[in-house]
């Protein structure tokens, strides 16, 4: 340490070469679990007697073959996206929010039930500047109002928001599930599954384009992505966010209310998930369902963490995870392959984010240099 | 004393030949030359992280070295864990204690080398053992006691018989004084040599120089990883061994002329604070601090220093009484609004309170200040300001780092700890708390950082000096306030304090003083 | 364990049970609701408990493990299908089917307790990832190789789902199971059983054998254990892996004893609900039991509204409502977990990796 701070400003070349090199080095592990995650789901399929080249064509048309299938892809990666940054979001304060499958679920219904029974409660026509904004808002209140419970519930008590995020969800699930079989459930005689009923034109946002599911909720949470961003390093609040969450220690010593921190993040985690249910609702289903595949929640830790934790990393593993859920219906249309493989790649790359020594050891990746990388890479 | 020692036969015990070690960045061991005799205590001396620590760690088998050989009684080992270690008859007492609270005493000593009965534990035979080993060196411990219970001298002795009972020849004591009140530095050293003169070899390893020239019959002072030299208490003095550790000649008296003290800045009332566990540790403390002196607290580490300051701070709510700053009653006020006050705080743990590690130095030096201007304006933040702040501030305060935007982790400890006191003492304050300034930083960090707080105190701030290093105490304070089980013993002007008089008021005693000032 | 957390749980499990002796009582003699309230509550509160002891192993010695409702999960997956595979194709009698079965079930949980030791021993993952890691991926897994092996034309099942071999049968307890009126809560199957005499084993194991006190140092101060010659590294598999054998017994519960099916998800919480079991236990085998009986009672207060249906009065209807009575276990999970009773101490260096 005997540099003087004389020497400590930086060229602008110099800080270019900086930037460029630790963005390779950020992306290089991710993209090589993501690598070595594909091999390994290529085994799996080779051993469930399928062609992994075939299912992976069918994975790769199905996911960016066409307009439609791009298309698709976003419709996919959109609450992809916000479910991520929720778990962002909670990860750089500290805290592990494994309920933004409720808090979305949640949502989802808020956002519905402003959407359909609202103007008949109020008895009023409500414009679409008006509705639109009142549904998504709703849906983002009801996942706020999720996530504050376990983030005060931590504050308070100490109980783990790890535990109580899970139990949140189950509590959820089976009110959602109340209420799409009971009182919320669409009422039309010829339905038999656990829905609301449509929302109310004045709740639609319209389609971007005719004829594709691609929708304003895509630019909205590309947005987001960037409101992230800036509150959590342009905002004092952000900083009070990133320092509980590096040191809560420090953080109280300096000033900053812990617990208050607490509670502001998981409501803000919980806002964003339950922003990603509203869109769900008003920019593409106009209608919520009960889902039978559950995994929002689960699959917005991998992004997150494939991700870094990084609002910009988010959206790129975000689509890439809506590409592969894509792609896979067509992949299981070309080779009956089934769709659950993705999730088992998933869960792959998960384990190699999260246990990047793995990665490094594979590909015999040191700080000095990247060259030997791809070399043994296409070996394996 | 070395005539005692005179009497065994001076066989060779331990010898290491050319130890080198090397943790990134750091050359902690390089070609070190060591070596034991039979029944001898041979002090290894030497300023904080000069290798001491490392070079034991590898004798200890915790660390492996890089180059070098290790040789017990004139043979060649390889000793790749503290098992092996074990099984060679070397023990080691650490400096943090290497004991589990929630298990008794008998329990901690046997564990590794347990005793069992069919499937299990036989605690009955260890209790006798250890019972058998107090009576033995004088080490007064009871088996069924929990750790958790036990003052740290007792914890102390407790680590002592658990290298007894592993039959130790060898013993290496990692600084065992730094938790002791003087009479129970007395009383280790008598255990110590009781050690030696049942051919026991003892390595004592401090960074005291008085400890040596009390207990040792022969020094070996390290620097920078190195060995500078092997005396004799008797050929040497302390002026020299200061010179050999720090490599120059150190100044040991800080410079500072009279206090010019003037109003009252923090004034304390009646305090009680309970820790973690609930036990009571501040009990009824009160005290004044003026604008323009240093008030010195002293006493033995653990005996309410911490919970006080953190009452003060805000860090913890206080049972009862009163804190009162420049007139602000802050009594289990928020941090924040004791801050806003005027108050700063130089915290006992840097790395857990005072730094956040993985942030930049930049944020670290606004922690306090980022949500006012100019570093913020409506709840946004200016990283112009923020980095002009810094850029002046490492420069002003002298912070060796890289660059302003590197996570302050990267930083020597005495670099970071300068980060702190260019953050704390770059607002206006009217009172600064430094709780443990200079624990474990090199000997020019302490100076600068003992230098910053007289220029402090002569600017006409308030200072209350935390310190367990009762040097540190009498060398800046203007009045010192001695704290024992969580009271205030006496307070005593610092040009009429001797170490003597402070010596026994930080073990409690007064009742005596009291007599004999009665008489 | 202190005695205000055993009052409070005999209160809620009592509680419990007067629920129902109150809704069924006008019909049904109240013995006979209590014992099959009991006989319930032991049966159902078997994957809890067996859950909560692979929690206190794994903590005990300082591992943090969230991913037991995976291995739960994959284990119940495994174990079935063992169990289908050998009565199925291999022609193997139902009993042996479903033993060799338990014990697939018991290896799949081991071997995805050896990979979570992979992760947080060997790779220092943070443990809480790590968990999540293995709980997705047994979601994946399990839900991939169902629809593979069961729904898919080509699999070595043809398509259908095969005929199960059943279910554990039940046994009796000599002399227990003969008293009159209670000896059904006696009438225990095999894993039920074994759950029971786990927790007095791992009681004995963890305070009395050199084994525990060296399991306990580890969670406790790691650099302790080591100074003494204590492997940490091999310690802490040891236990996440035994810790992982004992979460594979308790998925073979949910597919071999309870019912004779699979289905994607079917441990709904269960493992996070043993988690919070054990911390409310304070990570003590009897105290785990304790808290997953309470657990268990408020599960058989569902299945017990259910079994009682017909003689139900309608004001009482509600009740039967699986989303509002499905609720309890995770309310009381939350509630539980604020420490209202009680504060708890976890093994000083859980979830910490040991860094030499």
């Amino acid at each position: 340490m005997s540099i003087s701070a004389d020497e400590s400003v930086p060229t602008t070349k110099a800080k270019v070469l900086k930037t460029l090199k630790s963005a390779i080095n950020a992306v290089l592990i991710p993209l090589l679990a993501v690598f070595t995650a594909l091999v390994i789901g290529a085994l799996i399929i080779k051993a469930a007697g399928g062609g992994p080249l075939d299912a992976y064509k069918g994975l790769f048309q199905g996911a960016l073959g066409s307009l439609k299938a791009l298309s698709e892809t976003t419709v996919w990666a959109t609450p992809y996206i916000f479910a991520g940054l929720a778990v962002a979001l909670a990860f750089k304060g500290g805290l592990f929010n494994i309920g933004a499958e409720g808090q979305l679920a949640l949502g989802a219904v808020a956002a519905a039930w402003v959407g359909y029974a609202l103007p008949d409660v109020l008895g009023v026509t409500l414009p679409a500047v008006i509705h639109v904004p009142l549904a998504v808002g709703a849906g983002m209140l009801a996942g706020a109002i999720w996530g504050a419970i376990p983030g005060w519930l931590k504050a308070r008590t100490g109980g783990h928001e790890v535990i109580n995020t899970i139990m949140m969800n189950y509590i959820a699930l089976n009110m959602t599930s109340f209420l799409l079989n009971g009182p919320m459930k669409d009422p039309n005689p010829l339905n038999v599954v656990a829905r609301t009923p449509g929302i109310a034109e004045s709740a639609r946002i319209p389609p971007v384009f005719p004829g594709l599911r691609f929708h304003w909720g895509f630019i909205l949470a590309l947005l987001v992505t960037g409101i992230v961003w800036w509150v959590l390093w342009k905002t004092t609040l952000g900083f009070e966010i990133r320092t509980v969450g590096a040191n809560p220690d420090a953080a109280r010593y300096a000033g900053v209310s812990v617990s208050r921190t607490i509670v502001v993040t998981m409501t803000l985690s919980g806002l964003l998930a339950g922003l990603a249910g509203a869109i769900e609702v008003t920019a593409l289903n106009y209608r919520h369902e009960l889902g039978f595949s559950v995994g929002y929640g689960f699959d917005a830790i991998a992004i997150a963490l494939l991700g870094k934790v990084h609002p910009l990393g988010v959206v790129l593993a975000a689509l890439l995870f809506g590409a592969m859920r894509n792609g896979a219906t067509r992949m299981q249309f070309l080779t009956q392959i089934p769709v659950d493989v993705i999730s088992v790649i998933q869960a792959l790359i998960l384990l190699f984010v999260a246990a990047d020594a793995i990665i490094r050891w594979i590909y015999r990746i040191r700080a000095r240099e990247e060259r030997v990388v791809l070399t043994r890479g296409w070996g394996g | 004393m070395t005539n005692d020692q005179m009497t065994h036969e001076m066989s060779l015990v331990l010898q290491t030949k050319g130890i080198t070690k090397r943790f990134p960045g750091v050359l902690a061991n390089d070609h070190v030359d060591f070596d034991l005799y039979k029944g001898e205590i041979h002090a290894l001396l030497g300023e904080n992280g000069a290798g001491k620590t490392t070079l034991m760690n590898i004798i200890y088998g915790l660390y492996r070295p890089d180059a070098g050989a290790i040789f017990l009684d004139g043979r060649p080992v390889d000793i790749r864990s503290s098992k092996d270690a074990i099984a060679h008859g070397i023990g080691m007492v650490h400096q943090h204690f290497m004991l589990i609270p929630v298990f008794t005493v008998a329990e901690n000593i046997m564990l590794g080398s347990e005793t069992v009965r069919g499937l299990m534990l036989d605690q009955r035979s260890v209790a006798a053992r250890v019972r058998e080993l107090s009576h033995q060196y004088g080490l007064d411990v009871d088996p069924d006691a929990y750790v958790r219970d036990l003052p740290v001298g007792v914890q102390q002795r407790v680590e002592i018989v658990k290298a007894l009972y592993r039959e130790a020849d060898i013993l290496i004591l990692d600084e065992p004084t730094a938790v002791l009140t003087p009479q129970e530095v007395e009383d280790l050293f008598k255990v110590i040599r009781a050690l030696a003169d049942r051919g026991k070899s003892v390595i004592f390893i401090t960074h005291k120089l008085k400890e040596v020239f009390a207990v040792a019959d022969r020094i070996t002072v390290m620097r920078d990883g190195r060995v500078v030299g092997t005396v004799r208490p008797q050929e040497t003095n302390e002026a020299q061994l200061a010179a050999m550790m720090v490599g120059r000649e150190v100044i040991l008296k800080v410079e500072k002329g009279p206090a010019h003290p003037g109003e009252e800045v923090l004034r304390v009332e009646n305090l009680h604070v309970f820790d973690d566990r609930g036990v009571e540790t501040v009990r009824g403390v009160s005290f004044f601090v003026r604008a323009g002196e240093v008030l010195g607290i002293a006493g033995v580490q653990g005996n309410g220093q911490t919970e006080l300051v953190e009452a003060l701070t805000g860090l913890r709510q206080p049972h009862s009484g009163k804190v009162v700053m420049l007139e602000h009653d802050v009594t289990g006020k928020s941090p924040r609004s004791i801050i806003e006050t005027g108050m700063a705080h130089i915290p006992e743990d840097r790395q857990r309170y005072g730094l956040v590690l993985p942030f930049p130095v930049t944020d670290n030096l606004v922690l306090c200040t980022y949500y006012l201007p100019p570093f913020a304006r409506s709840g946004m933040l200016n990283h112009e300001a923020i980095d002009e702040n810094s850029r002046e501030l490492v420069r002003k305060f002298d912070v060796r780092t890289p660059s302003p935007y590197v996570p302050v982790s990267k930083l020597s400890g005495g670099n970071q700890q300068k980060v702190i006191v260019a953050r704390e003492l770059s607002r206006p304050i009217k009172l600064l708390i430094a709780n443990q300034p200079t624990r474990g930083l090199d000997v020019g960090s302490i100076e600068y950082i003992h230098k910053v707080i007289v220029r402090m105190r002569d600017a006409g701030c308030g200072v209350l000096l935390v310190s367990a290093e009762l040097d540190e105490i009498m060398a800046l304070s203007d009045r010192i306030a001695v704290m024992y089980k969580g009271q205030i013993m006496d307070t005593l002007s610092a040009d009429e304090a001797t170490r003597e008089q402070l010596g026994l008021l930080m073990a409690g005693v007064k009742e005596e003083q009291d007599a004999i000032a009665g008489q | 364990m202190d005695w205000r957390r055993f009052g409070f749980i005999a209160l809620i499990i009592l509680v419990l049970i007067g629920v129902v002796v109150m809704v069924g009582a006008t019909q049904v003699s109240p013995t006979v609701i209590v014992v099959s309230m009991l006989a319930t509550t032991i049966s159902v509160a078997t994957p809890l408990t067996l859950g909560a002891l692979s929690g206190i192993y794994c903590e005990r010695a300082g591992v943090v493990n969230i991913g037991i409702e995976g291995m739960m999960l994959a284990s119940a997956f495994f174990g079935w299908f063992g169990a289908i595979y050998l009565n199925t194709i291999l022609k193997v009698a139902p009993m042996p089917s479903l033993l060799l079965g338990v014990v697939a079930a018991i290896l799949t949980g081991g071997l995805l307790g050896l990979l979570h030791a992979v992760l947080s021993v060997t790779y220092k993952v943070d443990q809480i990832i790590g968990g999540t890691v293995i709980n997705i991926l047994a979601i994946g897994i399990t839900g991939f190789l169902n629809r593979q092996l069961f729904f898919e034309k080509g699999s070595i099942f043809g398509g259908e789902v095969p005929h199960a071999p059943g279910v554990l049968p039940r046994f009796h307890i000599p002399l227990l199971a003969d008293l009159p009126l209670v000896g059904r809560v006696f009438e225990q199957q095999p894993i039920a059983v074994s759950a029971v005499v786990l927790v007095l084993v791992t009681h004995f194991v963890l305070f009395y054998t050199r084994w525990g006190l060296r399991t306990r140092a580890v969670g406790e101060h790691p650099r302790a254990a080591d100074t003494v010659g204590i492997n940490v590294a091999r310690m802490r598999y040891a236990n996440v892996i035994i810790g992982g054998l004992i979460a594979g017994l308790a998925g073979a519960y949910f597919t071999l004893e309870s019912v004779p099916s699979f289905e994607p998800l079917m441990t709904n919480g269960r493992g996070f609900i043993s988690l919070a079991a054990m911390i409310f236990g304070n990570w003590s085998p009897f105290g785990a039991w304790a808290s997953a009986l309470v657990f268990g009672a408020a599960q058989a207060l569902q299945i017990n509204l259910q079994f009682f249906r017909e003689q139900i009065p309608p004001q009482w209807a509600f009740l039967q409502q699986a989303y509002i009575v499905g609720l309890v276990p995770y309310l009381l999970t939350m509630v539980i977990l604020t420490g209202i009773i009680g504060k708890t101490t976890p093994p000083a260096a859980d979830g910490q990796p040991y860094e030499k």
